[in-house]
């Protein structure tokens, strides 16, 4: 166990972007990503609900990560992807601007997050790795979608 | 191996057991004398005191064992039946009740030795005087004759042990076995038929064999053993130091079973004890033989016996709900499939071909029958829950001291088992319900001019799609007014609104939270947690509840509850651009309305149909989507009937009807009402289902 120890422990996450910003995303939490498709919109629900897809028979709700983290709404590109987590047994599918590779970050040098009480907007941080010379901030996933508030 | 794994059938047989002397104790009160039901009492007693000694439950054991020494006394006459015994046997059954809570929930009966209860038993048997003993005494001998008798006839079967063809390595071990002193016997065990745990019995009685000596090999073999890949029979080979006499009683010694024959298998090898032959005759048989015949006049009466009480008992496989599950996820597969065929059909490509349709056709018919028979798989009868009613009222008349009388019809009416093993407590509720409230004092009672027993019905019964529960009692009725003022006081309503309320909307009030009118409360209803439940279960099982009742009258609460949860019929429809499916249940009628035929009363619109005047649900504004139609065109209304209001939803297009398969749409979703879950198209596209029941 010792051993172990020493080691520094690691963390893979998928990497994303959003406008300009890179998000990392813990891949314990991925079971699949998917292009965008039709997706079937549910009435009364919140804006960032933005409906149910058919994912090999199972029906799961898409949110858009885009309105719960306080950005605008944009034109849908090719590079978009909707994002299957499965958090606590259910199946969840979040959009995001673009997903690019997978990285492996050690846990120690992962810095906490600094709170802006003043910005207002949630920012649902866990941390902030460093790939090199760029910042990947890290989302906790579970907090965002815990937040029934956006 | 261990009993372990035998533990789920032993809490499903022990429920089986305690259901049916429930049952029965309830026809000995009415019918003291039934020597049926006595017979039936004690053998039901006794299976269930064997089931408790094999998994180890000795306390259950012990009660069970005072209970049938009880019966016992009954069945020979010696002892009379009387109200406080039936107490008493009621309590004892409440008791193995909780002895199998307990199991349930952590594979143990918990400490409580149910002394009093124990006590009480056997002052019964003390209570039957000095002069009895001696007639206990003659009644008892033919008792115990009785199970010799069942031996015998198991004795004149074949020797099947003599079956098992013996390799040449066995052989070579019985020769070293009888240079050793040993012997070697074949044995055949019979296990009584109506045993349950026959793999359970037969390890115990290998376990006892392995005390005496070793099996050396077995048919069928071990394994098959194990899984009760057996009938009722089983042999083996066993090598040990002891006469046969004393394995054959080790053998006997384990409960349930019917007999055990076995002889001497001799080595093969030349040099044969002189004295014997090839093999000696099995001893037990030759013993008991003549008995046999002698018994066989005893045998048809009590086979007759047999066959009435195992007619009761359906016959059915015991299947893993799980595995059902899955069983009918394919089928929901089959049938998106299906669907998807079917829009292909409808393009280009398939609408030439004649033979394509043909077998489109085809694989509907199949796929429908396939989903009605796993759907019929999945179908219990209600009985299983309402069996237990007739207790619980005959429990709550003496609690309450009123008289009454449960009158049940349609428990053999079946639905899927998930609702089945939901329904039991609203049920419970509505009948404690009714005892409470519904029905009045005697003096009340005999005050109306009305019977001194009060009359409780219970009718299940299959509408169409739908399978309804009805409660009904002769009793007050709902009092309105009473209802109202209550609701006045606990400020849930204004007296205004009060003043204007119809009975129906008062009667709902009923089904609020924390809401009762009984005067004072009592310990069977009235603390408020009752029809709020019973209305939020039914719902959560899609089903509706409806009361209809007459003030000095009686009351009728009234489920109504879908066949089945998961694949229904639905009527798909256009709003806007969005495809939404409608349970055709819920549908009466399509019509096609001409804009000047909406009138408006209360600014609302409404349609005048057949002598309703219909209010109208226009889908696109409760959906929050644009119509695609001209307001000057005629508009597309579906007549929806709940309980006996209708309404009428316009949409702006239909599909067609289609057996489509509810989808779960997941918790991050929320709870919208007017949605009931989501479903897969042929295209694969999803789409919604609405609750039109939401929308009345």
């Amino acid at each position: 166990m010792d051993e172990i120890a020493l080691v520094n422990e690691t963390t893979q996450y998928i990497k994303i972007r959003m406008e300009d910003e890179t998000y990392g995303i813990d891949i314990k939490y991925i079971e699949n990503i998917v292009r965008m498709q039709r997706i079937t919109r549910v009435p009364k629900t919140p804006a960032y609900i933005k409906g149910v897809i058919n994912l090999r028979g199972v029906v799961v709700p898409v949110i858009s990560l885009r309105l719960k983290m306080g950005l605008e709404e944009v034109e849908e590109t090719k590079l978009f992807r909707i994002i299957i987590l499965k958090i606590d047994g259910d199946l969840v599918g979040i959009i995001v601007d673009e997903v690019k590779e997978v990285v492996t970050l050690v846990n120690d040098e992962i810095e906490k997050p600094y709170h802006s009480a003043s910005s207002g907007t949630p920012n649902y941080l866990l941390g902030v790795g460093k790939e090199g010379d760029n910042l990947i901030s890290l989302l906790d996933i579970t907090e965002v979608m815990a937040d029934k508030s956006v | 191996m261990d009993v372990s794994q035998y533990l789920d059938i032993f809490i499903d047989e022990t429920k089986e057991h305690l259901q049916n002397l429930n049952t029965q104790i309830l026809e000995l009160e009415q019918d003291a004398e039934n020597m049926d039901t006595i017979n039936e009492i004690f053998r039901a007693a006794h299976s269930l005191k064997g089931m408790a000694g094999t998994m180890g439950y000795k306390r259950m054991q012990t009660l069970t064992h005072d209970m049938e020494n009880v019966f016992s006394e009954v069945r020979n006459n010696t002892i009379k039946v009387n109200p406080e015994m039936i107490d008493l046997l009621f309590q004892c059954l409440d008791a193995l009740e909780e002895y199998l809570d307990n199991i349930q929930q952590n594979a143990d009966e918990g400490t409580n030795d149910n002394e009093p209860l124990i006590k009480a038993l056997n002052d019964i048997l003390q209570s039957k005087g000095g002069a009895a003993p001696k007639e206990e005494k003659k009644e008892e001998t033919p008792k115990a004759e009785e199970p010799k008798a069942e031996e015998n006839a198991g004795g004149a079967k074949a020797d099947k042990w003599k079956d098992i063809k013996l390799t040449d390595v066995e052989y070579h071990v019985i020769d070293e076995a009888y240079k050793n002193n040993m012997f070697c016997y074949g044995i055949s065990v019979y296990i009584q038929e109506s045993c349950l745990l026959k793999a359970a019995r037969a390890f115990l009685v290998f376990k006892a064999l392995e005390e005496l000596g070793e099996v050396i090999s077995s048919k069928p073999s071990s394994q098959d053993i194990e899984d009760e890949k057996f009938d009722s029979d089983f042999s083996i080979i066993f090598l040990t130091e002891h006469p046969l006499e004393k394995v054959i009683s080790a053998i006997k010694f384990v409960s349930e079973i019917e007999d055990a024959v076995g002889g001497k298998i001799e080595p093969k090898a030349e040099e044969k004890p002189a004295e014997s032959a090839s093999t000696v005759p099995a001893v037990k048989t030759a013993e008991t033989k003549p008995a046999a015949k002698e018994t066989k006049a005893a045998a048809p009466a009590a086979n007759a016996n047999h066959a009435k009480t195992s007619k009761a008992v359906n016959r059915t496989v015991r299947v893993d709900i799980e595995k059902l599950d899955v069983l009918m996820n394919l089928v929901s597969e089959l049938i998106i499939a299906k669907n998807s065929l079917v829009s292909v059909a409808g393009t280009e490509v398939g609408q030439n071909s004649l033979a394509f349709n043909e077998q489109i056709e085809y694989l509907e018919s199949v796929t429908t029958n396939l989903h009605e028979s796993v759907m019929k798989v999945r179908m219990v009868p209600i009985e299983s829950v309402v069996n237990k009613f007739p207790r619980m009222i005959r429990d709550l008349s003496k609690k309450l001291d009123k008289k009454m009388e449960l009158y049940m019809t349609g428990e053999d009416t079946e639905l899927d088992r998930t609702v089945v093993d939901e329904i039991g407590d609203p049920l419970m509720h509505l009948l404690r319900n009714s005892a409470d409230h519904g029905l009045e004092s005697a003096e009340k009672r005999a005050e109306r001019g009305k019977p001194e027993v009060g009359s409780i019905f219970l009718d299940a019964y299959q509408d169409g799609n739908n399978v309804v529960i009805e409660v009904k009692d002769d009793g007050n009725g709902i009092d309105v007014e009473a209802v109202k003022a209550k609701a006045v006081e606990k400020g849930k309503i204004t007296p205004e609104q009060a003043e204007t309320m119809t009975d129906k909307e008062a009667i709902d009030l009923l089904f609020q939270p924390s809401f009762s009118t009984a005067k004072e409360v009592t310990d069977v209803s009235g603390r408020g947690v009752g029809l709020d439940v019973v209305k939020s279960k039914i719902e959560a099982l899609s089903g509706e509840i409806e009361v209809r009742t007459k003030l000095g009258e009686g009351s009728v609460f009234s489920i109504r509850l879908p066949l089945t949860l998961a694949i229904i019929q639905a009527l798909m429809v256009i709003v806007g651009d969005e495809k939404y499916a409608i349970s055709l249940g819920t549908i009466q009628t399509i019509e096609s309305i001409r804009p000047d035929e909406i009138k408006l009363v209360q600014g609302k619109e409404v349609i005048h149909l057949r002598g309703n005047v219909i209010p109208l649900v226009r889908l696109n504004k409760v959906l929050d989507i644009e119509s695609k139609t001209d307001p000057n065109d005629d508009i597309i209304v579906l007549i929806a009937k709940k309980g006996d209001r209708l309404a009428g939803l316009v949409i702006d297009e239909l599909i067609g009807q289609m057996e489509i398969v509810i989808k779960p749409m997941g918790k991050f979703v929320g709870k919208c009402k007017i949605i009931s879950g989501a479903t897969i198209l042929g295209d694969g596209e999803v789409a919604l289902i609405l609750d039109a029941n939401a929308l009345i």
